[in-house]
């Protein structure tokens, strides 16, 4: 990784003026040690040393002597035992399962539609594009939690004006229930995340040059094909970043399944991966196997991050 | 490994220079038809996206009868929005102000300083060759892969170790660390900062810190904004480091304080008015913010190299 990263950040100017600078003075070698030092200081409490500790205790377990443990508590070397246990749980498998599907049908329908969202406010056709860029973008100002309450509201029966609305065209729905739930939470997903990837990709598209377009133009090219052969081409990478942000911010879907878990009989504590983990580790206090977890799902997130990436890159060629 | 393809495109696509905005000519009406049909697509996707927030302006100012008993979308002939913000900050010894406050102090505070730090860590990586620099750098990268979730509950564990957790400190620390910030700073710095320019400040007899803060912040003010928004959405709407770390709700941010409410509303009834209103109250700060700041995102990832 290492390696890799440097070819990505030669700091070539950096090198030359320290060469320039012949003999660099102490104070230039204590300099950056200074600058980084809260952050590394920071980082290394809140992130490094967290994730040592989750590796670590999930290869351990405690034992309890006695039959309350009464005669002390010890924590011994488990080996794989907590990942045996965690993967041979059907419900955290499920939960996976349930995830990924989550992921299949979510995560394509978001960044398609905050692709084309993003194309139709660039595009000459779109009037007052500043009004509804923000208000596309409201959403993600509302955290995760505050926007499931106030859709958990819109799905409750006798509340809701949009259950109202179906029942009047002869249409039930019960956004809580077990069938439907799953698509609930990811209506409010899209809800909060579109406007904000949307941003993501307009950035990308302000920054093709204009004479780009004036060729396609002179061209002849109509709208519809400016945006298949020049635009989409071109916004790939803020796709694939979002994309690959969205792949994990799926796996670790907690808020909104736990807040909806309060109305909807239909999500129990095991529901995603997180909301597992979380139950195991506070609920029932068995800390280890939720520490085996946690990596699981760090590790889960990579991999489909990293078959997708590749997977595109292969499409590309 | 998975972070050095994303990372190379990141960093193009936040460094590549956008001319300054050559805005295409902006013709409407030239093609009616198509005017009115993005238009009206337009519209309709926002209705989508507004009428949840319509919808509690409308909830919140309803009494609990009404509420079930009139149409959602409509006001009812009864406006009690006033009575229920009144019940809001009332309710229990005006606990919801002090939530709201405590959101803005870990906000605030947390997305100032995390900002301040991730600058002065990312000018250090970009702007000196110094040893273990590479190898800093790829931690920090993958630091920003790994979801918040999975280092809250050893975070819980390490803080109630050393007797933080159940504190202000528990959520305020977590929140100071921004790896998408620095990096964010780092690309920025290597692209604006001329070298040519710190060394004239040396050569003026200005130490290495005061360079940093006299030339270096100010030309990452653009990127300085962009971060500290970052940092401020994400902490107002953290809720799994808060639900872990906090057991007195009087250190509560407003997201865990209202689904605190929410959770009581199938035994209480009494919730209904308290809890749709207070969503109301805590919706306002942030949206405001975002529909005035909106340009400021789009400025921090776009503009990359220009001063």
């Amino acid at each position: 990784m290492s390696t890799h990263t440097h070819t990505v950040t030669p700091a070539p100017a950096a090198r030359a003026a320290s060469r320039r600078r012949g003999n660099p003075q102490r104070s230039t070698q204590a300099a950056p040690w200074l600058l980084i030092g809260p952050f590394l200081a920071l980082f290394i409490l809140t992130f490094a040393l967290p994730i040592l500790m989750a590796i670590v205790s999930s290869f351990q377990r405690v034992e309890r002597r006695g039959l309350f443990g009464e005669e002390g508590v010890s924590t011994v070397f488990a080996g794989f035992n907590n990942y045996a246990q965690a993967l041979g749980d059907a419900n955290f498998i499920t939960s996976i399962g349930r995830m990924i599907l989550f992921g299949i049908v979510q995560v394509p329908v978001m960044i398609a539609l905050c692709t084309l969202l993003a194309l139709l406010l660039e595009s000459a056709s779109a009037r007052w594009p500043g009004v509804f860029r923000a208000a596309f973008f409201l959403p993600y100002g509302i955290p995760g939690v505050i926007a499931t309450i106030l859709w958990s509201f819109l799905y409750t029966p006798g509340l809701s004006p949009l259950i109202d609305a179906a029942k009047i065209v002869g249409i039930e729905v019960d956004p809580l229930g077990s069938g439907m739930v799953l698509w609930s939470i990811a209506n409010i997903v899209t809800w909060t995340y579109t406007g904000y990837n949307m941003l993501i990709v307009i950035a990308q598209l302000k920054s093709i040059p204009g004479d780009i377009y004036e060729a396609a133009k002179l061209d002849g090219a109509g709208p519809v094909r400016i945006a298949r052969s020049i635009q989409l081409p071109l916004i790939r990478p803020a796709l694939m970043l979002t994309t690959v942000f969205s792949i994990i911010g799926t796996l670790q879907l907690f808020a909104e399944p736990q807040v909806l878990a309060t109305s909807s009989t239909a999500i129990d504590s095991g529901y995603t991966p997180n909301l597992a983990a979380y139950t195991n580790a506070f609920a029932y206090n068995n800390y280890n196997v939720a520490a085996a977890q946690a990596v699981l799902i760090a590790l889960i997130a990579f991999a489909l991050s990293f078959t997708f990436l590749r997977l595109s890159n292969r499409g590309s060629k | 490994m998975t972070a050095t393809p994303l990372t190379r495109r990141a960093s193009g696509a936040a460094a590549r220079p956008a001319a300054p905005a050559p805005r295409r000519p902006r013709t409407p009406g030239t093609h009616p038809a198509r005017t009115i049909l993005v238009t009206g697509i337009l519209v309709v996707v926002a209705l989508y996206f507004l009428v949840p927030v319509y919808w509690v302006v409308v909830a919140a100012s309803k009494t609990s009868s009404d509420l079930f008993a009139t149409p959602g979308l409509l006001f009812s002939g009864h406006v009690a929005l006033w009575d229920n913000i009144t019940r809001v900050f009332g309710y229990g010894e005006g606990i919801f102000g002090r939530w709201l406050l405590n959101s803005v102090l870990y906000a605030g505070v947390g997305a100032i300083i995390a900002t301040y730090v991730a600058a002065a860590g990312g000018y250090a990586l970009a702007k000196y060759s110094f040893r273990g620099r590479d190898t800093i750098y790829a931690a920090i990268l993958g630091g920003v892969l790994v979801p918040g979730t999975a280092t809250a509950l050893p975070l819980f564990l390490l803080f109630s170790s050393i007797g933080l957790s159940n504190t202000y400190w528990a959520v305020l620390l977590p929140s100071l660390v921004s790896p998408f910030g620095l990096f964010l700073c780092q690309v920025y710095a290597r692209t604006t900062i001329d070298d040519g320019l710190i060394e004239a400040a040396r050569l003026d007899g200005a130490g290495e810190l005061r360079i940093f803060h006299t030339v270096g912040l100010r030309i990452l003010t653009p990127a300085l904004v962009t971060v500290f928004l970052f940092q401020l959405v994400g902490i107002w709407n953290n809720y799994f480091l808060p639900l872990v770390m906090l057991s007195d709700e009087k250190l509560y941010p407003v997201t865990l304080g209202l689904q605190n409410w929410n959770s009581q509303i199938t035994r209480l009834p009494e919730f209904y008015e308290l809890t749709t209103a207070g969503v109301l109250l805590s919706i306002i700060p942030l949206a405001i913010a975002m529909v005035v700041l909106q340009r400021f995102w789009r400025g921090g990832l776009t503009e990359g190299s220009i001063k």
